[in-house]
């Protein structure tokens, strides 16, 4: 068994922005991730994060008020406002800090950061390292941990690269720590923690068409799920509106900010035919522009029936080098094309998951000693949209409040060194389970299984949805719940057993899919990414609430609790 | 479409006497097919035990580096048509011990990076509420260097590293000057201590294989050559 004071699960911004904070509170505190902590989503975020700091001429009267109405405003006002403020009002500091930690941002001509303008905010706020901001951000906070790392004066802080945490041990409402799978030899070990951090990430890859890495499966939401924590508001989707035509990657919203136009096969800059998004045009919210993409795609206005183009051919060499230099890469790799002279297909595609671990504003779930941050956690700051630029400060402003929440719990702990017993019960049921997989001889092929559900979640729980879509959907993922149980690995050995982890986290692929897809169904009325074909309009009356799901066996159990208001009266969402 | 032939080092060091190759039959199945999704087509439906790394899909984590068809590249931005062949030869990055088929043991390598000191010192205090100025023209002097992914293909293609383990080699080194051409560092004689040494800076032959291979397009051997003039300047001037 391994002990530390705190365990950080997941190594991309929020777990290392919380590492660092538990370090510098003096505690032990280790990093369980998956890959790299360097290799994590984070890195692939472009087109910047939001902080209202008045660097742009045009930013000059924005203020953490307005950003935080522009966030619940986004939400189409599922954020709990408490959360949005709280971001907003440490944002600034948290980009200061990052920039003092040696974040290399794009600068404006004075020599402050750069901001641009980016959907559904009022000013132009989102700070920007060209359009590699999440690569600059995550090897900045890296950069601190190796830093710490090196620094004796400071507790122990340790990386566990590559190891896929399998189990969350939670006792009378208390956490333990976890159980975890080490890929370079295959066996499973103990870690005990007396407050333990979630921030693993979404879970895109549920989907075919996703701008997400290949590792976010959402194992990291099943973990906490399967141990009795509520997942929240899973049904909130976020379809990016421009990713790559055949490969989904991201072309950042920045194309869009730094003034790039949508058009159709009739050449048309087709938003403006469209009542939600003729004002912002480009620039409007991500949801509102992903469906008005997608009804040109299924009206027939769409090249190949499948994607529409997004030009930055005017914005001219000099501006796509300096601003947008890894999407002109992207394109030049990927498709063969130079976005300098040709304009870049693209289609909407799944991006991020608002909903997750159900946490409040400190990062805390309803176990004592468990905490979440990041993309894998619902605080909730994007309620049922996320604005472009709030990923990236969420991670970062989270990670530091839960860090230092979890500091805060552990020094006040009385029952230190108890659940030894736990765990170590908690392991041995843990090598069976995976004994049991590693015999199991069905017929399936653990990769068909998650090439149905990504291509059903896809058709059935995307864009626009309606109850048939969504009954189908329920019916398809219990079938593949009861199929799984007839999988068949194809390799038993040891090391690096890519085939068993998958088939691991394609348990919680599976179970998490379930969530979105009977919180999708309950939701009867459209609000931010979800859109119910059969149920056009928002409905306040009915689900201003937030959607809980609770682990059964038998598929989630659904509650619902309300949203924090209190700043501003939820009304109409126009732009 | 034609079918490609991928032959792929497979190697468990547990287990195996040795290392070999396995053949595969992918079908091109897509306009665009990339090495990393073939890889994962072989894994998905024809050998389960295949293991290689990979994140990002983007060519951005720097998860997927490999050896392919005589050169270090990102499986996953490597598009098959572009190879010009429709046999395929994958192996695992070179100079690095393999752990088990294409995945191979990167401590060493993170170990030099570790060592250079990777991070900002500043040396004095900054402004505490807003950020440390710097010109367009400052920053725009680090964008050759703050752009590596440390996937390693530099380090795999350097014959010094092949013959020298101690030597830092092209990342760390890269890495470092990164550090020195940022206008908000303040510690370029513990920069240059730290390089200028045996294993170090002058241990770099300028073969340029680390240039040549960069997914990145960056530049370690010039910014090798950097430090060397900063390390040279400052033993003869002191500055």
């Amino acid at each position: 068994m391994q002990y530390h004071d705190v365990v950080v699960v997941g190594g991309g911004l929020a777990g290392l922005r919380a590492a660092l904070e538990v370090n510098m509170h003096n505690l032990r505190v280790a990093i369980l991730s998956k890959v790299y902590p360097i290799r994590s989503h984070s890195v692939a975020a472009q087109g910047g994060i939001n902080a209202p700091l008045g660097n742009h001429p045009r930013g000059a009267h924005d203020s953490w008020e307005r950003h935080a109405f522009d966030t619940v405003k986004g939400s189409d006002y599922l954020a709990d406002q408490d959360a949005a403020v709280r971001m907003a009002k440490d944002a600034a500091e948290r980009i200061i800090e990052m920039e003092h930690w040696g974040c290399p941002f794009s600068r404006t001509p004075n020599g402050k950061i750069a901001q641009r303008p980016f959907g559904g905010a009022g000013f132009p706020r989102t700070c920007f390292a060209a359009d590699k901001t999440g690569h600059m951000l995550i090897h900045t906070l890296f950069e601190q941990i190796v830093k710490y790392e090196q620094a004796a004066e400071r507790g122990e802080l340790k990386i566990y690269n590559e190891w896929l945490v399998t189990s969350l041990v939670i006792e009378g409402g208390v956490c333990r720590g976890v159980i975890a799978l080490e890929l370079a030899t295959g066996k499973l070990e103990a870690f005990k923690a007396d407050a333990v951090l979630f921030a693993t990430g979404g879970c895109g890859r549920l989907y075919t068409n996703s701008t997400n890495a290949m590792i976010n499966t959402g194992m990291g939401m099943a973990v906490p799920f399967w141990a009795g924590i509520p997942l929240k508001d899973m049904e909130f989707i976020q379809f990016h509106p421009t990713t790559l035509y055949g490969s989904n990657i991201l072309m950042t919203e920045g194309c869009r900010g730094e003034g790039g136009y949508l058009t159709n096969k009739r050449n048309e800059r087709f938003l403006a035919n469209y009542p939600d998004s003729r004002k912002g045009m480009e620039v409007a919210p991500r949801d509102i522009v992903s469906r008005n993409i997608t009804t040109e795609i299924l009206e027939g206005r769409a090249f190949e029936n499948a994607y529409v183009n997004l030009d930055l051919r005017h914005l001219g060499e000099e501006r796509i080098a300096a601003r947008l230099p890894a999407i002109r890469e992207i394109c030049r790799k990927f498709l063969g094309i130079d976005p300098v002279h040709e304009p870049i297909p693209v289609q909407p595609g799944q991006h991020y998951t608002m909903g997750g671990i159900d946490v409040n504003s400190d990062g805390a779930s309803p176990a004592k000693g468990f905490y979440a941050a990041g993309e894998a956690s619902c605080v909730s700051v994007h309620g049922a949209n996320r604005l472009g630029g709030n990923s990236l400060l969420e991670t970062i402003v989270f990670g530091k409040i839960a860090g230092e929440h979890m500091s805060n719990y552990v020094f006040g702990k009385t029952d230190l060194g108890a659940g030894d017993k736990t765990l170590e019960d908690a392991l041995a049921q843990e090598e069976k389970k995976l004994k049991a997989l590693m015999n199991s001889d069905g017929g399936e092929n653990p990769s068909n299984l998650k090439e149905e559900m990504q291509r059903m979640m896809t058709d059935k729980v995307g864009i626009f949805r309606t109850k048939e879509s969504l009954s189908d959907a329920q019916r398809k993922i219990r079938e593949l719940r009861d199929r799984y149980k007839k999988v068949r690995l194809r390799y038993t050995g040891g090391p690096y057993n890519y085939d068993l982890a998958s088939t691991i986290e394609l348990k919680g692929s599976i179970d998490v899919a379930e969530t979105v897809i009977v919180g999708a169904l309950a939701r009867e009325e459209s609000r931010g990414s979800q859109f119910r074909r059969d149920f056009p309009a928002r409905n306040d009356e009915k689900f201003l609430q937030h959607t809980l799901a609770y682990f059964t066996p038998e598929g989630p159990r659904l509650d619902y609790k309300d949203v924090t208001l209190g700043y501003w009266e939820p009304k109409e969402r126009k732009y | 479409m034609a079918d490609l032939t991928f032959k792929i080092f497979r190697f468990d060091p547990a287990n195996d006497a040795g290392p070999r190759f396995d053949t595969y039959t992918v079908p091109a199945f897509k306009k665009g097919l990339t090495v990393l999704e073939s890889l994962y087509y072989i894994q998905d439906k024809l050998d389960g035990s295949l293991a290689f790394r990979a994140s990002c899909r983007e060519g951005i984590c720097g998860s997927c580096a490999m050896h392919i068809n005589g050169k270090y590249r990102l499986a996953c931005e490597t598009q098959v048509a572009d190879l010009k062949s429709d046999s395929i030869t994958i192996r695992p990055l070179g100079h690095l011990k393999v752990l088990r088929d294409l995945v191979v043991d990167m401590e060493p390598f993170f170990a030099k990076y570790k060592y250079i000191k990777p991070f900002l010192m500043p040396g004095d205090d900054a402004p505490p509420d807003r950020e440390r100025p710097q010109t367009e023209g400052q920053h725009s002097k680090m964008i050759p260097s703050i752009d590596c992914i440390l996937c390693a293909c530099c380090h795999s293609s350097c014959t010094v590293t092949a013959t020298d383990p101690e030597y830092l080699g092209p990342a760390a080194l890269l890495w470092a000057d990164r550090f020195v051409l940022d206008s908000r560092d303040n510690a370029l004689k513990e920069r240059l201590r730290l390089v200028d040494q045996l294993h170090g800076i002058w241990r770099c032959h300028t073969i340029f294989s680390c240039q040549e291979v960069c997914p990145k397009d960056l530049d370690p051997t010039g910014a090798i050559a950097d430090l060397k003039r900063k390390a040279i300047r400052h033993r003869f001037l002191g500055r």
